[in-house]
């Protein structure tokens, strides 16, 4: 594989020996990943070997009197069990999650159990995210169709994974690794004590870390087994609990880093610091795409406490003693760039070009069933059009990235926040011209992420990289507010024309051509049952990076889709959310979803003059969410959002504390980029500078509270830290056309009602 | 340039531009990074402190404008025993922080708003409570505070 990050590791396919039923349709395959062994079309059992990687994370985290177990757990003789999460913690609350996921399978005390972040080494390579990404390519559907292809090709190119994204924590290494572990180890625990204690194994019973024999009343606790049980080979296919035999999923468990976030010792890596470390800051080449031509660097040298410009490809670095006369130091130069021939793009040039592309009607991809042409030219139907506009949004993480490098002996080490740590290494290797051997990376603390934080999109990986090679002292790279807001790697700008056709008070058939970079098809559920449905995906590429944005394509699909059903409703004279019952199909969870949140918003009871209650539903990452809101307009024009209601089904709810902060936040983000949010190019830059012009909602235009309600439906677990997002652009925009008559199809809301 | 002042009760000294933001001063000269950097035109308030008492975006105030005054920090508001100030336990108990970066600045203004209201009603709470959180926490702030006042006020009730 050329392009293979990680030199050091294998990757080959072979068909797998005819040990199991073949099942219809689905080709076997065994994937072999450095030293693990992955099984795809299997169920999702785990396959275990004894190898390299156990010794070297043996290595790596224990010390005297702790125990490893793969490179997923260890117990220490004072029973303490420490649980390694692959993936990065930047609030979602997966790491409480994902330690009471496995902990319930182990049956261990919950206030012995602690969860780090795994090292960024391959040894904790998350094979479990793996293992369900592969077992889906391999033929069991529902995962990877709720994937955007953003996530799969970086899931493809960071292959082994440490990446977070995709709401996949709970639902791939949750499901597939955490609890298979735990319930594997508690095997080994059982078998041990059984020997210790010369009883037959099914006479023993485990709880709070501690396996009992009820018989001779005889204890031992895990810390005193951990040292035989580590040596005993585990499970590959444990039986895990039913839902009636949880004793932590489902429990609201509090999250233990929110004590350090209440006064202000938690250390994020802005706030990382090194004996003689420098500070920098940076200024990128203002039109994506252009480099670096000249700069004078006697201004910034002037500013006391400036001690070097470094000039990279597309930028200009100031290294100072602190951040403040970097930033001094940097904005006294007067640096030129080149704009890489990309100086006529702007927001009005990239959507004519998308229009331009959509009406030469020759798709990239196209999904759906049935004749749509037939359905809209059927005598009788009746057709409605209408096309969509959203921007580019960026994902204002509210730590701008900061990024501490040291190169010293040949190695360099870097600390900070970033959302795959083993990618990190491979980037910043390939930047330095490194053996990925020799980059360190230590994660630390994010303060926000939304998808920003993928290492395919930080170009400030390359930055600090280069920049530590140029210095003979720790540095640590903070971009500003405006370095943020300037090169996001935004949410595409897109655009859509959707049509549909009525009869009998049934849409007969829809159809949606939407241009944009990535294509959407299976990320986004189309969930009405419709006889003629056609989705046609045109790609455009504007000059920016497109990025994963919090819940990726679902939100402007979601808008369009949502949106339009309004309309339909209302040229069908109907009530938007009847209109909507009596295309989904019966006894569908989409169905009991949306009824829930109509039952619980109170639909169909009279509003206060001036209210208006918009209503919409989206499936993405496996999650079927559907939303109310009742908004009014204020003097100004601009939306004011009085009540929120969100009903949620994502199979099993594992923390409900949690997931309601994530689908509450979800929900106010997606107010919050339907409102005010909009990146807009001039001249192939963008305009935006700061949270001045790229509003952020407050608190007082949020709704007061979030009603969120779970449907435990037991199906497939789904992602929770996206799909809150989606249905709230479409379900203001609908409670706002219903206030004041007048369909805003272009976000965000704001411009809209104020022009 | 010397400029003197008090950081949560200690007087102290710093060698500093004039015009360093007094955030720099904390964070990088001082060390106390509890304050953070949000964008650095006292837009989003994650850098909120007290100065004089008063609720304070230290980003957009210059060190020599601190000289003599009174500042406190996010680590500067537990009680001298190390126990919690009551906003922070309530920010605990209604689980308010997702990332938590802006959460510093979000408590030291509900600080600055109790002292100011004792207890505050919703419009209260929507003027002051300007602060940026990209995580969407506030209703959960909102119910801190409420129930951080709550809290307050039956202590009152039972020490009368």
């Amino acid at each position: 594989m050329a392009d293979n990050p990680n030199p050091d590791m294998d990757f080959a396919e072979a068909q797998a020996p005819e040990t199991k039923p073949k099942k219809k349709g689905v080709k076997r395959r065994i994937f072999l990943i450095g030293s693990a062994l992955l099984a795809g079309g299997a169920a999702f059992g785990v396959y275990w070997t004894d190898n390299s990687a156990k010794t070297r994370a043996k290595a790596l985290t224990t010390g005297d009197g702790e125990h490893n177990f793969l490179s997923w757990m260890k117990i220490a003789e004072d029973d303490t069990v420490t649980v390694y999460s692959p993936h990065i913690d930047f609030g979602q609350g997966s790491h409480t999650a994902l330690g009471q996921m496995l902990a319930d399978e182990l049956d261990a005390d919950w206030d012995k159990v602690k969860v780090e972040q795994a090292p960024a080494d391959l040894a904790f390579a998350n094979t479990a995210l793996g293992q369900g990404f592969l077992a889906e390519l391999s033929g069991y559907p529902g995962v990877i169709n709720a994937l955007p292809q953003a996530i799969i090709g970086m899931i493809a190119r960071s292959l082994p994974l440490q990446i977070t994204g995709g709401s996949s924590a709970i639902r791939f290494t949750g499901e597939v690794g955490m609890r298979s572990v735990g319930a594997a180890v508690r095997l080994a625990l059982i078998e041990e004590a059984a020997d210790r204690l010369g009883v037959p194994a099914n006479e023993l019973t485990t709880a709070n870390s501690a396996v009992t024999h009820a018989k001779s009343g005889k204890s031992l606790r895990y810390g005193a087994l951990a040292a035989g049980a580590a040596g005993r080979s585990l499970s590959g296919d444990p039986v895990l609990k039913t839902r009636d035999q949880y004793t932590l999923i489902g429990k609201p468990i509090v999250r233990r880093d929110i004590p350090a976030k209440v006064d202000g010792s938690a250390v994020y890596g802005i706030d990382f610091t090194l004996p003689d470390m420098r500070v920098a800051t940076i200024a990128a080449a203002p039109v994506r795409g252009g480099a670096l031509e000249s700069v004078d660097a006697a201004p910034a040298m002037a500013v006391k406490g400036v001690e070097q410009v470094v000039q990279l490809p597309d930028a200009v670095v100031v290294v100072a003693k602190g951040y403040w006369p970097a930033l001094k130091g940097l904005q006294a130069l007067s640096p030129t760039f080149s704009d890489g021939g990309n100086a006529a793009i702007s927001t009005p040039t990239i959507y004519a070009a998308q229009d331009t592309l959509r009406k030469a009607g020759k798709p990239d991809n196209e999904g759906g069933e049935g004749d749509v042409d037939a359905a809209f030219k059927a005598a009788g139907a009746n057709v409605v059009n209408a096309e969509y506009r959203v921007p580019f949004l960026h994902h204002a993480m509210m730590e701008p990235f900061a990024l501490t490098g040291h190169f010293k002996d040949g190695k360099l080490t870097i600390w900070g926040g970033l959302q795959d740590p083993l990618s990190t290494r491979a980037r910043a290797a390939k930047a330095a011209g490194l053996d990925m051997d020799d980059v360190i990376f230590n994660p630390m603390i994010m303060g926000g992420g939304f998808g920003r934080r993928f290492p395919d999109i930080v170009e400030a990986i390359d930055q600090i990289a280069l920049l530590a090679k140029q210095v003979p002292y720790p540095v640590k790279l903070v971009w500003s507010r405006e370095e943020e807001v300037r090169h996001g790697t935004y949410r595409p700008q897109s655009s859509a024309a959707l049509t549909a056709s009525i009869k009998d008070g049934k849409i007969t058939g829809w159809r949606t051509d939407y241009v944009q970079s990535g294509n959407a098809e299976g990320e986004v559920p189309f969930i009405y049952a419709i006889p003629a449905t056609s989705r046609r995906h045109f790609a455009y590429q504007s000059n920016q990076i497109d990025g994963p944005w919090r819940s990726v394509n679902a939100t402007q699909i979601g808008f369009y889709t949502e949106s339009f059903m309004d309309e339909l409703a209302a040229s069908a004279g109907e009530d938007p959310y009847q209109f909507r019952r009596k295309h989904l199909p019966a006894g569908s969870r989409h169905l009991a979803v949306l009824d829930m949140v109509a039952k619980r918003s109170g639909w169909g009871t009279p509003l206060p003059e001036g209210v208006g209650r918009g209503i919409a539903i989206v499936e993405s990452f496996g999650t079927v969410v559907a939303e109310v809101i009742e908004a009014s307009v204020k003097a100004d024009g601009s939306p004011k959002v009085l009540k929120a209601f969100a009903v949620v089904d994502c199979g099993t709810t594992v923390n409900p504390l949690n997931a309601d902060a994530q689908i509450m936040g979800g929900l106010i983000m997606g107010l919050s980029s339907a409102i005010g949010e909009a990146i807009t190019l001039d001249k192939g830059a963008v305009v935006q500078n700061n949270f001045s012009d790229y509003p952020i909602l407050k608190l007082a235009d949020a709704p007061p509270a979030v009603d969120v309600h779970f449907i435990e439906s037991g199906a497939k677990t789904g992602g929770i830290g996206e799909p809150g997002l989606p249905p709230a652009s479409p379900a203001l925009a609908n409670a706002l056309a219903m206030v004041s008559g007048k369909r805003i199809r272009t976000l965000p809301l704001l411009t809209q009602a104020k022009a | 340039m010397a400029t003197s002042f008090t950081v949560n009760g200690k007087q102290i000294s710093v060698e500093a531009e004039g015009d360093t933001p007094l955030l720099w001063v904390l964070r990088d000269d001082l060390g106390m990074t509890g304050t953070k950097f949000g964008c650095g035109i006292s837009a989003c308030g994650a850098c909120s402190v007290h100065v004089d008492g008063a609720v304070t975006r230290s980003c957009g105030v210059p060190v020599s404008e601190v000289a003599g005054k009174s500042v406190t920090t996010i680590e500067g508001v537990k009680g001298a025993d190390g126990s919690l100030h009551t906003v922070q336990q309530a920010w605990i108990d209604a689980q308010v922080p997702q990332c938590g970066y802006c959460q510093s600045g979000q408590i030291m203004a509900a600080i600055a708003l109790i002292k100011a209201t004792g207890s505050p009603s919703d419009a209260q709470i929507d003027e002051a409570m300007t602060n940026i959180c990209r995580c969407g926490t506030y209703p959960r702030i909102r119910k801190a505070i409420l129930a951080a006042t709550g809290q307050a006020a039956a202590t009152l009730q039972g020490a009368a």
